[in-house]
């Protein structure tokens, strides 16, 4: 449902209203002593396939703070129960926490129902808590597991909608993964072309897109089995220096040498005992 | 790009813009939708239903916020799933549509989303409501979603009284057609659903199966 606004007819050319008030803002915040703080953020590519017997879930390690990387090698895919994992994108803080109180949540109800937790209901319960809190929890998942009812992949957004698809990707690199998708994916592939699928899928986000670099994790999920691999691709390596800085001894020639023995006495010695008990 | 923190969908909300239309006929009802979900400008979800069931022959359509359409939807389903429980027999199509109005008017400041609600029971036989802010009106037919506004003159004008199963099947569908060519937030495929006393038939038609009007 489109509700349009239209406050007066539209000028050409370009609108510079929030340039003005983005100075303003900063200016007052200057004043007091203190700038904007930047959420860590994992601006990311994440991705899942299902495929014959299972589900591949895959997830670059790049995350950032601004325009900085903070950690070069995060670790994306969330452990939810022994066969569902799901993949965060979004404030990284967000995702950690919510994928932990729903993982613990989880193992509750599999102990009270006496049964293998299954997708659906990890679904329902993460979107309910999303819903809650109305978009405020930025966490955006990839939530992908094998119970009694087979391969299930389910992608969660920030405002509590979600989606059951064969194949999903989300974060920054989202739209560069998803090409890749629409054009490769074939419905019961095997597990090996499913792994080079979402690598693929993945390494588009990670060389077309800013917030997303580094190394490509992936998470096979089949009945019984789980394949958690990480780094399954380092796409990129430090590089190797080529050169070096160090003079080997004798670079330099010694004209004198002085040796000066420094006298120390000893004058306080006191030892305190750590309690280790 | 420099200076961009985060990619607008984050922020954006997942909406499905949409066009949806639900319409009775002498011993049931239609309901149609597209299935194009979209953040911001991008696609999301290209293949969405937007026809949920809350009942066996109760279903509704979901327009507005995705997250908000679902989350009424699944707690309607719910809540019908108890009552029909209670009474012990199929609830009527009047009780669904006012489980949902209650919602929708109650958080009516909170939420944006409107689903229209559409079925058959013994009582009164097909029927379709509209639930729109907080309303409960009971109407021949609805349309809703972004896409609605380019075909409410082409609805009023071909929709008659008293047509069969099937013309109202192609009716559904040529609106959708119409709707999802004209419309930037509708499109992909589309989702027919057909409910009546012997039951309840989904049925989903393809880009390329869409009927075509003007020289495409």
């Amino acid at each position: 449902m489109a509700t349009m606004i239209m406050k007066q007819p539209p000028t050409g050319g370009f609108s510079f209203e929030n340039c003005k008030r983005n100075a303003v803002v900063e200016g007052s915040l200057n004043n007091s002593g203190g700038s904007l703080p930047a959420a860590r953020k994992t601006g990311t590519t994440i991705c899942g396939v299902v495929f014959k017997d299972g589900v591949v879930l895959g997830a670059d390690t790049r995350a950032t703070e601004g325009m900085i990387v903070a950690d070069k090698n995060c670790s994306k895919i969330h452990y939810i129960s022994p066969n569902i994992y799901c993949c965060g994108a979004g404030t990284a803080a967000d995702t950690e926490m919510t994928t932990q109180i729903i993982s613990s949540n989880l193992e509750l109800h599999s102990l009270s129902t006496g049964r293998s937790p299954r997708v659906a209901t990890a679904n329902r319960m993460l979107k309910q808590m999303l819903f809650r809190y109305q978009g405020y929890i930025g966490a955006a998942l990839v939530l992908g597991g094998v119970d009694c009812n087979g391969p299930h992949l389910y992608s969660i957004y920030p405002h509590g909608s979600t989606d059951k698809l064969p194949y999903v990707t989300m974060g920054s690199g989202s739209l560069a993964a998803m090409a890749v998708f629409e054009d490769r994916y074939k419905p019961d592939m095997e597990e090996e072309a499913a792994k080079r699928l979402v690598r693929d899928a993945i390494a588009a986000g990670i060389f077309n897109d800013l917030g997303s670099g580094s190394n490509i994790d992936l998470c096979v999920i089949s009945k019984g089995k789980v394949d958690y691999i990480r780094p399954h691709d380092e796409a990129n390596k430090k590089g190797v220096r080529t050169g070096d800085y160090k003079y080997t001894r004798g670079t330099t020639g010694v004209l004198t040498k002085a040796v000066k023995p420094l006298d120390l006495e000893l004058l306080v010695e006191s030892v305190q005992t750590m309690d280790t008990s | 790009m420099l200076g961009e923190t985060e990619p607008e969908w984050l922020s954006e909300e997942v909406k499905t813009g949409t066009t949806i239309i639900a319409i009775e006929f002498n011993a049931g009802v239609v309901l149609g939708s597209d299935s194009r979900v979209s953040a911001g400008a991008s696609v999301v979800n290209r293949v969405m239903n937007k026809l949920s069931p809350l009942h066996d022959k109760i279903y509704c359509a979901l327009s507005g916020s995705a997250a908000d359409a679902q989350t009424i939807a699944e707690i309607v389903n719910y809540q019908l799933d108890v009552h029909s429980t209670e009474i012990g027999e199929d609830p009527q199509v009047r009780s669904a549509a006012t489980l949902v109005r209650n919602i929708s008017y109650k958080y009516k400041e909170e939420l944006s989303a409107h689903l229209i609600v559409a079925g058959w029971d013994r009582r009164d036989g097909g029927q379709v409501f509209a639930t729109l802010n907080g309303l409960l009106t009971r109407q021949p037919f609805a349309i809703g979603g972004s896409g609605s506004s380019y075909v409410y003159g082409f609805v009023d004008a071909e929709y008659r009284r008293g047509m069969s199963k099937e013309e109202c099947q192609q009716f559904v569908v040529n609106t959708l057609s119409l709707a999802m060519n004209r419309d930037g937030s509708s499109g992909g495929v589309a989702y027919i659903v057909t409910i009546d006393e012997q039951g309840t038939e989904e049925k989903v038609i393809l880009g390329n199966d869409l009927p075509t009007f003007v020289d495409q």
